[in-house]
């Protein structure tokens, strides 16, 4: 094909597709964002308001902060958990010399293909097998079983052959495994572990089913939201739901920056 | 850690069916400037490593301080590598990075501090502490890894083609204050380079490798002049090869016959044997021989280049020997491509060599 110039023409016809695209995409969060400031009692156009009457009401809605605070709880430890074991398991893979490597990578990868809900299922079984009633513990266990193929897929590609080298320089002046790994490998691939952090959390944060099915009668906020609207639309899930995508959106844009500053990082070290 | 000698005990590294290194022994008393020097592929990065602990010997052991360190690991030997690309840690100062043999041993951080800044005033980086590594010059990270294995005090420096990625003025530069931080501190320092000039320049003991093997080893101006194999004579510096057979032998002189004429050197031999006469370039001169000195006869030359300081002068006698000389930089006779010109050889200039 011949160099085109973009004309403007050419432009406005991008203009056509695109619009509709992202109007498919953002006008639900818009409609849900918009009518949180509803001031009526029914979430329907015409919009009333702006008004913070629902985003107080959430604000002292005891099962809406007690389980926003378990949620945050369970995020923080559970994808804590999964980085470090995933970063561990991709630090011994990229390392050292492991039969059947590739097998092994694709078995920890694997459950990225599996339904949420199967592995709700198999945990919900296996915890009644051994006896173990439902609690918020499981629901963390349950949310390191998804997030850690999640973890394992941003970390294991920042391992390579200069990271191997500065290993074996920190051997050399004396440092023990441990200290090879907390003060050389964590360090240099550190902005990959905070995102892999951080996208397990947001992936944590607002996941149902797995929640739903673990967590007895300590539930999380996507278990409490579903509750609230069984009970019929009511703004206040408009302010909850705003509430929600906003602490996802502040983790998505701080793993963009991680991502962003790493991205410049290799740019410069390659130059 | 104070110097320590340094043994290899017949020590052998074998990958599949490739012998990289093939039983080695050396010797190398405290506080001497080793350089092994060998073409790629001769085996000299693996010795290092095994001295570094980061190749385990398949054979053979490796004494320090006549302590058998064979299997210790890297972090329990008492050596310390500046690496081939310095492998300085991106995440960390300059001071970080001098300090990390310390900090890794907990030293306390005062002492730490004290003795990062007397290590980096050493190489010469006072003050430069603060800064980040990847605002530091080839020649700046080069002492810095200096200064990061020098701090931790190792009995054995090693240093794998530490000075490859410089320029030459910077080179030169850096092998002299090499030799100055060995002589200052008195430990062994092992260098691994291909760089037969910069070896000759910083070494005392000169160990030249071939395929996994010592060729020859010594001080480098015995090596040059009196080279023990073919190798070593063509790989250091320039030699022409004689072959020949021996005629007669008195005591320890020899009268070998080649293609040169008769021809006599020291050495010990039986009359019959098959022999090889290295002759350096500068041992030639032209016209018939002085008193001392032999004849090699008539040289037809093929090519003069004028080097400044001499003229090289390649070209083959009439019995079909290559010579290679380094003349003074005068015009040759005229005639000299066709008629050729009259060689002599100073007679200690004749090296036997064993293979």
């Amino acid at each position: 094909m011949s160099p085109r110039v973009t004309t403007r023409a050419d432009r406005l016809q991008g203009l056509l597709v695109m619009l509709p695209l992202f109007v498919f995409i953002y006008l639900p969060v818009a409609v849900l964002v918009l009518f949180s400031f509803h001031a009526g009692q029914v979430p329907v156009p015409p919009f009333e308001g702006p008004s913070l009457e629902w985003y107080g009401k959430v604000m002292s809605n005891e099962r809406v902060t007690g389980s926003a605070a378990s949620s945050l709880w369970v995020g923080v430890l559970s994808s804590a958990v999964a980085t470090l074991l995933a970063t561990l398991a991709a630090w011994g893979l990229a390392r050292h010399r492991v039969p059947g490597r590739r097998l092994v990578e694709g078995l920890i990868m694997l459950p990225l293909a599996v339904s949420y809900l199967v592995i709700g299922v198999g945990l919900l079984v296996a915890f009644s097998a051994i006896d173990v009633s439902k609690s918020l513990w499981c629901v963390g266990i349950g949310h390191v079983v998804l997030n850690l193929p999640l973890a394992f897929v941003v970390v294991v590609g920042q391992f390579d052959a200069s990271q191997v080298r500065l290993e074996h320089a920190a051997r050399d002046l004396g440092a023990s495994e441990f200290q090879v790994f907390t003060r050389v490998t964590v360090p240099l691939i550190r902005p990959a572990i905070i995102a892999a952090f951080l996208l397990s959390l947001t992936f944590s944060w607002d996941e149902f089913i797995v929640s739903f099915l673990l967590s007895g009668f300590d539930p999380t906020l996507p278990v409490v939201i579903w509750g609230m609207l069984r009970s019929g639309l009511n703004p206040q899930t408009n302010a909850v739901g705003t509430l929600v995508f906003g602490v996802s959106l502040i983790a998505a844009v701080v793993f963009e920056l991680v991502l962003l500053r790493q991205v410049g990082k290799g740019a410069h070290a390659g130059r | 850690m104070q110097a320590a000698e340094l043994a290899l005990d017949q020590v052998s590294c074998v990958y599949g069916e490739v012998k990289a290194v093939d039983r080695v022994s050396l010797v190398v008393p405290p506080g001497t400037y080793v350089v092994l020097l060998g073409p790629s592929g001769s085996g000299k990065t693996t010795l290092l490593s095994m001295l570094g602990g980061f190749t385990v010997p398949t054979s053979g052991r490796v004494l320090i301080g006549g302590e058998d360190v064979s299997n210790v690991p890297p972090a329990r030997r008492p050596t310390a590598t500046v690496f081939q690309d310095y492998a300085l840690f991106p995440h960390l100062t300059v001071a970080g990075n001098v300090g990390f043999g310390l900090s890794v041993r907990k030293v306390p951080p005062a002492e730490i501090d004290k003795r990062v800044g007397a290590a980096l005033e050493r190489v010469g980086l006072a003050g430069y502490g603060p800064r980040a590594i990847s605002a530091a010059s080839g020649g700046q990270r080069q002492r810095i890894a200096l200064a990061r294995a020098l701090v931790t005090e190792p009995a054995l420096l090693l240093l794998d083609e530490p000075l490859g990625a410089l320029d030459l003025s910077l080179r030169r530069q850096m092998q002299d204050e090499l030799r100055r931080l060995q002589r200052g501190e008195g430990r062994s320092f092992v260098h691994v380079t291909h760089d037969q000039e910069e070896a000759m320049a910083i070494a005392d003991l000169m160990v030249i490798m071939n395929a996994g093997r010592i060729e020859d080893m010594g001080p480098p101006s015995r090596l040059y002049e009196r080279p023990r194999t073919r190798f070593a004579a063509q790989f250091l510096g320039e030699s022409a090869i004689i072959e020949g057979r021996v005629v007669s032998s008195t005591g320890d002189h020899l009268q070998i016959d080649t293609p040169c004429g008769r021809l006599a050197v020291v050495g010990v031999r039986a009359p019959g044997d098959r022999v090889a006469l290295a002759v350096r370039p500068e041992a030639l001169r032209v016209g018939s021989p002085s008193p001392g000195a032999l004849s090699l006869g008539r040289l037809q030359v093929t090519e003069s280049v004028y080097q400044g300081s001499f003229l090289r002068v390649s070209g083959r006698t009439a019995s079909g020997v290559r010579l290679l000389a380094k003349l003074p930089s005068q015009p040759l006779p005229a005639g000299a491509e066709v008629d050729g010109i009259e060689m002599s050889v100073r007679a200690d200039g004749l090296v036997l060599l064993e293979d």
